[in-house]
């Protein structure tokens, strides 16, 4: 096998991988497709959060932040074992933010035309390539002590939550707006052409209904800087910043694959350099890196004289003009423990403010199943799953109704849309266990098992309409789901602005069977702030957040939380 | 400057000037229409009165296809309703995630005869759907309906957006509502309600059953609740009421949820007067219908009679 079949390998390698990790992103949708009998759960038909598991930095973190490889985790090893003998295999085959970014590296522009040295220089190693390694070590410091952060730049994390929550919802806001505008000129033949098209788009990547997404301008602005970057810098996101990338370079310490130069056939016409894409000096001459190469190998591929070789157990003699390659991980020790330090003082500053639980947000409503609050910023990584799964739109990501330290972890939003009483989903996607997996029955309860709750409803008696307004209406009780009723309903004669007799029923809320599930606050046709509304006081994940002084069907697990 | 570049700058910077100018002359004070177009179509199926027949038949039989059947002969039979080439809309209630048993939505077997009949009585199309509260692609599901219908022959449509047309109603209280076009452009219309207790209004019968042809914010309709159920009666005139009592549901309506709640009675009711049949309905849940408003009202608007006995009542099966 030539070097060129090699490396057209690697770029089918690419492809495939990006368009798996895609197709799961658009499978990660409720799928209609269940048998309508008595017991019926609603399973995905595929692992959809697959990919995510495979991220051996997602296990990392989350091991050293909950003490835990959760589920599909383990799966991870089968990137992490190869990494140490062969070195970043991942960056430059498989990652699809990686395959991302080099592919919007290589769009022709003035800046690639270029020969000279610049562009030579623009791919040698250079010191930022560093601050990839702080920021793993501060992110990592920060799980130590259980606030989970890596989920805001960990590249699958990352690019799961960008498309899933801004990409995918703009493409079916873009493309439905422009169907619309074609349609408004009335001309049959064009707005049929137009539906046409459109059905295509729709069928291959539009969910059955719209999504809108709280938060998604920071996400979308985030996702836009790493793309736009590469314009600047070939791969700037994989060579500077991407701690997954600085974990796996850590992890190729010692590795037994590596580049060999050949000093004596190199005529020094830099081919390599100008096709890098690590910036790890493959040229004959300077330092090779280890740990900043993806094994792309276009070094390889681009050299006339054939002077540049991957194998294994690579020849490391020094010579008098080229100094032999290097697998160590070029920081700064000092600094590293600096970054350590930072990452461990990340909790205390973010839980010295008030935001975790002096004053924690009573919007703040977790999916269904979430763990207790501390476990749950111990474990989620944002990667915005949930969000895409709900079918509901319910779950959203957060701005800052968690403080800071939660950005971008779901929240529940029920006038935008209620939990689906039957539906399990988001824990079924969640691959952290930052929601745990409910069965059909404990969501919904039993006579024995009590129902999985998310908060607790109140009625806003001043937006009322029977209770302010004189007005029928109990909308909010025809949409409770559970069984009896959580509402209950009052009757009373009230008198209207003119006198006359109006005979109300007023909703009241029985905070023993609420699950907090929103039904009401996503029905109720005051439009603008609801007359009822959800809290997550009453959810069944905390001991502490709570009503009444025994609610019926709390886990009062105090081991977990530590209270 | 030569003469030659005076007189061309200063006309571009003059064109330049006059397009400005004009468009901002052109849109000043523009009137923007940000209204949907309304429609105007009636909504009336409805089949000659034939004296001979009962407009109204009860029948009763474990077997729901079989009370069905008996009930539908009584009233003159399907070809009576339907003729051929005819396209159908089914109006099933399918609002909640619930399954039949839970007696939340239209027993899915009616609705998959009620399929057949239609096609054995040569019509072209039908069609099964309904504007559901919970998300639609879990009712018909949950419901059987899709799975029954589409076996029957029927297509089942899950509403979209583009679905809708604004339609005047006429009503009293009702009047431009977006209204899921199936259910007006069609040649017929068979409601196909359940028998449910409901909070405000007493019952979830016939009538009611068409709060499932808007869209829009019908939540708002509860605040005057029995107006806006006779203003969309007055508006569909169905041609059949199918009403399926096989299972009722007594307490927890209009959505249920606990076998508890569920009476089972193998009662279907076949009428051509709606209002008689919501009337005999709310019998199976204990009530008066003189006592339930949005009926007294509807007969009071001439939509038919609550002394269904006085219009040829015949208990069939």
């Amino acid at each position: 096998m030539t070097i060129r079949t090699v490396r057209n390998l690697r770029r089918t390698c690419q492809v495939i991988f990006f368009l798996i990790f895609i197709w799961l992103i658009l499978k990660t949708n409720f799928e209609v497709n269940f048998t309508p009998t008595d017991a019926a759960e609603i399973r995905l038909p595929y692992p959809v959060s697959i990919a995510l598991q495979f991220d051996p930095l997602v296990a990392l973190a989350t091991l050293l932040a909950n003490g835990t490889l959760y589920k599909g985790l383990l799966w991870s090893l089968v990137i992490l074992i190869p990494t140490i003998f062969l070195g970043r295999f991942f960056c430059g085959w498989v990652c699809p933010l990686g395959s991302l970014n080099q592919w919007i590296s290589e769009i022709p522009s003035e800046r690639l035309r270029r020969k000279d040295d610049r562009k030579m220089e623009s791919n040698r190693y250079k010191k930022y390539q560093r601050i990839k390694y702080y920021i793993l070590f501060l992110f990592l410091g920060a799980a130590l002590v259980g606030t989970l952060q890596i989920g805001l730049l960990d590249p699958l994390a990352l690019l799961a939550r960008s498309i899933g929550t801004v990409l995918l919802p703009m493409i079916h806001a873009g493309t439905s707006g422009l169907l619309g505008w074609v349609k408004s000129f009335g001309i049959t033949p064009v707005s049929s052409s137009a539906q046409a098209i459109y059905n295509i788009i729709a069928a291959l990547l539009l969910p059955f209904r719209m999504v809108h997404f709280h938060a998604i301008l920071t996400i979308g602005f985030l996702f836009a800087v790493v793309l736009v970057l590469n314009r600047v810098f070939t791969r700037f996101w994989c060579r500077g910043i991407c701690p997954l990338g600085a974990m796996l370079g850590i992890f190729s310490r010692f590795a037994i694959f590596g580049l060999q130069k050949n000093e004596s056939t190199c005529d020094q016409c830099h081919q390599c350099l100008l096709s890098c894409q690590g910036a790890d000096n493959p040229d004959v001459g300077s330092v090779w890196r280890q740990s900043e190469c993806h094994l792309c190998l276009n070094c390889q591929a681009s050299c006339p004289t054939g002077s540049l070789k991957f194998k294994f157990f690579p020849n490391r003699k020094t010579s008098q003009t080229n100094p032999p390659g290097t697998q160590k991980v070029d920081v700064s020790r000092r600094k590293a423990i600096a970054s350590v330090a930072g990452g461990l003082a990340l909790l205390p500053l973010f839980r010295s403010g008030d935001a975790f639980e002096v004053n924690a947000n009573p919007l703040l409503i977790r999916p269904p199943g979430s763990v207790p609050e501390s476990d749950f910023l111990a474990r989620c990584i944002r990667c915005g799953q949930c969000m895409r799964v709900c079918p509901n739109n319910a779950l959203h990501p957060t701005l800052l109704e968690s403080g800071l330290e939660g950005i971008w972890t779901p929240i529940l939003i029920p006038r935008i849309g209620y939990c689906e009483p039957t539906c399990t989903l988001c824990g079924q996607v969640c691959p952290t266990g930052a929601i745990s997996e409910l069965t059909l029955k404990e969501k919904v309860g039993d006579k024995q098992t009590p129902p999985n709750r998310i908060g607790t409803a109140f009625v806003n008696r001043g937006r009322c309409l029977p209770c302010a307004m004189a007005i029928p209406c109990i909308v909010c009780e025809e949409w409770c789901p559970t069984s009896p009723k959580a509402i209950y309903l009052e009757e009373r004669t009230v008198y209207d602005r003119q006198g006359n007799m109006v005979t109300v029923r007023r909703p009241h809320v029985d905070p023993d069977l609420c699950t907090g599930c929103g039904a009401c606050e996503y029905a109720c046709p005051v439009v603008g702030k609801s007359a009822i509304y959800v809290t997550s006081v009453g959810e069944s994940r905390s001991p502490d957040n709570q009503i009444l002084l025994q609610k019926k069907g709390t886990k009062h697990d105090v081991t977990r939380t530590g209270t | 400057m030569e003469r030659r570049e005076f007189i061309k700058k200063t006309g571009q910077a003059l064109a330049l000037a006059a397009v400005t100018g004009g468009t901002g002359l052109l849109f000043h004070n523009r009137q923007v229409s940000h209204y949907a177009s309304v429609v105007a179509k009636t909504s009336d199926f409805t089949v000659a009165p034939d004296s001979s027949l009962p407009r109204i038949a009860l029948a009763k039989n474990s077997d729901p296809i079989a009370a069905l059947n008996y009930a539908l002969d009584a009233v003159g039979g399907i070809r009576r309703f339907i003729r051929p080439g005819e396209r159908v809309t089914i109006k099933p209630n399918i609002a909640w995630d619930r399954t039949p048993a839970q007696a939340a939505t239209t027993n899915p077997h009616l609705v998959g005869e009620m399929v057949r009949q239609c096609l054995s009585a040569g019509a072209a199309e039908v069609i099964v759907t309904d504007i559901s509260c919970n998300d639609p692609r879990r009712c018909f599901i949950r419901s059987g309906i899709r799975q029954e219908a589409e076996k029957a022959g029927a297509r089942v449509i899950l509403p979209a957006e583009d679905d809708f047309v604004q339609i005047n109603l006429e009503g009293e209280l009702l009047t431009i509502w977006p209204v899921l076009k199936h259910f007006v452009f069609t040649d017929r219309l068979i409601n196909m309600p359940i028998v449910k207790q409901h909070s405000l209004c007493a019952c979830t019968l016939g009538m009611k059953n068409f709060y499932g042809i808007l869209g829009g914010r019908r939540n708002q309709l509860h605040q005057q609740i029995d107006q806006s159920i006779v203003d969309l009666a007055g508006f569909c005139r169905p041609t059949l009421t199918v009403v399926d009592a096989t299972r009722v549901l007594l307490r927890g309506g209009p959505q249920g949820g606990s076998l508890d709640d569920v009476a089972v009675e193998n009662s279907v009711i076949c009428a051509t007067d709606q209002v008689a049949a919501d009337s005999r309905a709310t019998e199976f849940l204990g009530l008066k219908a003189e006592n339930v408003g949005h009926i007294v009202l509807a007969e009071k608007a001439g939509l038919g009679k609550i002394d269904y006995r006085s219009i040829g009542y015949k208990e069939v099966g």
